[in-house]
């Protein structure tokens, strides 16, 4: 466990390491959205109750799954930079976070979309759109104090305190609509006693959301390969590279 | 095909979500590849300076 930890945080190791993974994420995910979007567009039935708006879901739901998987892996990893001052924790947090925020306003975007036709209006100040809007923020904030400071160790600490600040919005987004009375409708995958959902309108949800899940990792790992070299610019093992 | 495309009358709402969710999950994947690819470049000028 020690040794894999002490490998993982070695730089080198890493970059190494993530370059040979990125492929088996990468492919798998361009296959599964490719699939996912066909069932969702073509193959499954119109709802009843929503007509063929309901294929909004197809795309919102996993942008909106990916906004709260990306900020607890970036809270993660900012946590274990802070615990264990790893530098190699604070360049993934770093990689996640203009990702996530991506999904944070994609999510936002396509639900206001969404709830155009179905609600009759874009926005309302209800608490799963608020908190889901606080996220975009919280995202923004720890960007933003990311770079704020001269010296980089400081705004790693910086951020990542926010991080896990937030982490506290995270309960309050997914617990929303049943908390509150709010115009979102409730989850309809994440209750397996009873779903809302008929098989052939889910497996393109789930083929989707799994596709989106492979394509954050990859484009994450990408960019923590990216930031590594940017900050062991002038290590031995940068210089080998070119 | 025009049905297809139609929607059941919700065509704009519909594709301009999919539409917007492809830009983002292409914009994404181009701006990784592009600051890769930058520090790349940068690295190998660097290289070739010191020698």
């Amino acid at each position: 466990m020690w040794t894999w930890f002490h490998q993982l945080s070695s730089p080198p190791h890493f970059y190494r390491m993530a370059g040979r993974l990125l492929p088996w994420f990468a492919w798998p995910a361009l296959l599964l959205i490719a699939v996912g979007t066909y069932g969702g567009l073509v193959l499954a039935p119109p709802d009843y109750q929503q007509g063929d708006a309901f294929r909004i879901i197809y795309v919102h739901v996993p942008s909106a799954w990916l906004s709260l998987f990306g900020y607890v892996a970036m809270a993660v990893a900012a946590g274990i930079g802070l615990i264990w001052r790893m530098k190699l924790a604070h360049v993934a947090a770093n990689a996640i976070a203009p990702l996530g925020a991506s999904f944070t306003a994609l999510a936002l975007a396509t639900g206001s979309i969404w709830g155009k036709p179905m609600w009759g209006t874009w926005w309302v100040w209800d608490a799963r759109l608020t908190s889901e809007l606080i996220l975009l923020f919280l995202y923004l904030g720890y960007i933003a104090l990311n770079r704020a400071f001269d010296d980089r160790k400081q705004g790693d600490r910086a951020s990542a305190v926010l991080a896990l600040v937030g982490v506290v919005n995270v309960p309050i987004i997914h617990y929303s609509v049943e908390w509150w009375n709010t115009l979102h409708q409730p989850a309809t995958i994440t209750k397996f006693d009873s779903p809302s959902i008929t098989g052939d309108m889910l497996w393109p949800l789930l083929v989707m959301w799994l596709g989106f899940t492979f394509y954050f990792i990859a484009v994450a790992l990408q960019r923590a390969r990216a930031e590594t070299l940017q900050r062991e610019r002038r290590s031995a093992w940068v210089g080998e590279l070119s | 095909m025009n049905e297809f495309l139609f929607m059941g009358g919700y065509a704009a709402y519909v594709w301009s979500c999919f539409g917007l969710t492809f830009a983002v999950l292409i914009a994404n994947v181009m701006l990784a590849r592009h600051s890769h690819r930058k520090i790349l470049r940068e690295l190998e000028t660097q290289g070739g300076k010191s020698q």
